[in-house]
């Protein structure tokens, strides 16, 4: 491992643990406004959404709205069978199995 | 889900349990990310170390491609905390349930807090049984997903030297897949929806913002939306409550 790889993996492990650990270090001297804890409930799926849409429609960083992307064939196949089946294994394993068979197929 | 006098480790056995599913979804990304890694021009010790030490998917995977590029640490180091920051949110999320426990305990959750395991526990913890040990369902899901982790991360840089295609093979579909199975559950209301069609398109919108910070700024506008509509939908049970 050289020095500059050092730094970078120091720097990666202060920040990122920085941030999850900044709020629950200071747990016990925070109170929040009761309009904060309502928002709270939002987070999840807000964050995840932001994340997953965009890896969907721009996979390798330009749009790709058509069924020729797989990303989007997968996605649209993970997304009928979490709401079919409600299951989190089923759904996981039948988007990766569309993406895999499409793959394949096409 | 029924769990009278849950012991400490019943509640970690089950918050290993519930994460089962998404340690496959892991497993394609963690090769993937070892994969890239072994061909990024990263040592192996460098890719293990930022494994073990960071532990973060989606921030290493980006980065494993900026050392590729050939980036400056600093720009490394700055775009690995914006695209981190979603974690703040995750924490303040879950403050109101660790804010009783002390730091032994917190100083692990927070660095082995991760999308996945802040989707399972957050479920557990809202679940309004009485159990005092809800943290070791955290911890037990925490240690899962690290573990599992590590392992895929090292075979993929294993065989990622060996077979030089890998990167080709879209093994990094597994996020978004795993990641719909994730959002999947909390959509139960209109104000969630709202949240969640609104966050969708900010962060199709915001794409042109550099470092990723698209991620925080759509999440925050989800949020508002969100808010906004459960407004609206109290204020007409209000209305017509008069």
């Amino acid at each position: 491992m050289t020095a500059n790889e050092g730094w970078m993996i120091a720097g990666m492990m202060a920040v990122t643990f920085g941030i999850r650990y900044f709020l629950f270090a200071l747990a016990d001297r925070i109170r929040m406004a009761p309009w904060i804890e309502g928002a709270l409930k939002f987070i999840p799926p807000a964050v995840l959404t932001a994340i997953t849409l965009p890896a969907v429609l721009l996979p390798k960083g330009d749009w790709q709205v058509s069924l020729s992307n797989p990303y989007l064939v997968s996605a649209i196949a993970a997304t009928a069978a979490g709401i079919l089946t409600r299951n989190l294994l089923a759904t996981i394993a039948i988007g990766l199995a569309a993406f895999f068979a499409y793959r394949f197929l096409f | 889900m029924n769990r009278p006098a849950s012991s400490q480790l019943q509640e970690f056995l089950s918050g290993a349990r519930d994460t089962l599913p998404l340690l496959l979804g892991a497993l394609p990304f963690g090769l993937i990310y070892g994969a890239v890694a072994a061909t990024s021009g990263l040592s192996m010790t460098a890719a293990v170390a930022m494994s073990a030490l960071v532990f973060a998917g989606a921030s290493q995977f980006i980065a494993v491609g900026l050392v590729a590029a050939q980036t400056p640490v600093a720009i490394i180091v700055l775009t690995t905390f914006i695209v981190n920051l979603r974690h703040m949110l995750y924490s303040a999320t879950l403050l109101p349930y660790l804010k009783n426990l002390p730091q032994k305990w917190r100083i692990p959750l927070a660095f082995w807090l991760t999308d996945e395991t802040f989707a399972v526990t957050v479920h557990r913890f809202q679940k309004d049984d009485s159990s005092a040990f809800k943290h070791w369902h955290q911890l037990g899901s925490s240690i899962a997903m690290y573990l599992n982790w590590q392992f895929w991360c090292f075979l993929g840089l294993v065989l990622g030297s060996r077979i030089p295609d890998a990167q080709g093979w879209g093994l990094d579909v597994a996020m978004p897949v795993t990641f719909i199975g994730m959002i999947i559950p909390f959509v139960k209301t209109i104000p969630v929806a709202v949240c969640v069609l609104t966050a969708g398109a900010a962060s199709l919108l915001t794409q042109a913002m550099p470092y990723k910070l698209w991620i925080v700024v759509s999440a925050f506008a989800g949020i508002a939306a969100g808010l906004m509509a459960q407004r609206i939908i109290n204020d007409r049970k209000g209305a017509l409550l008069r």
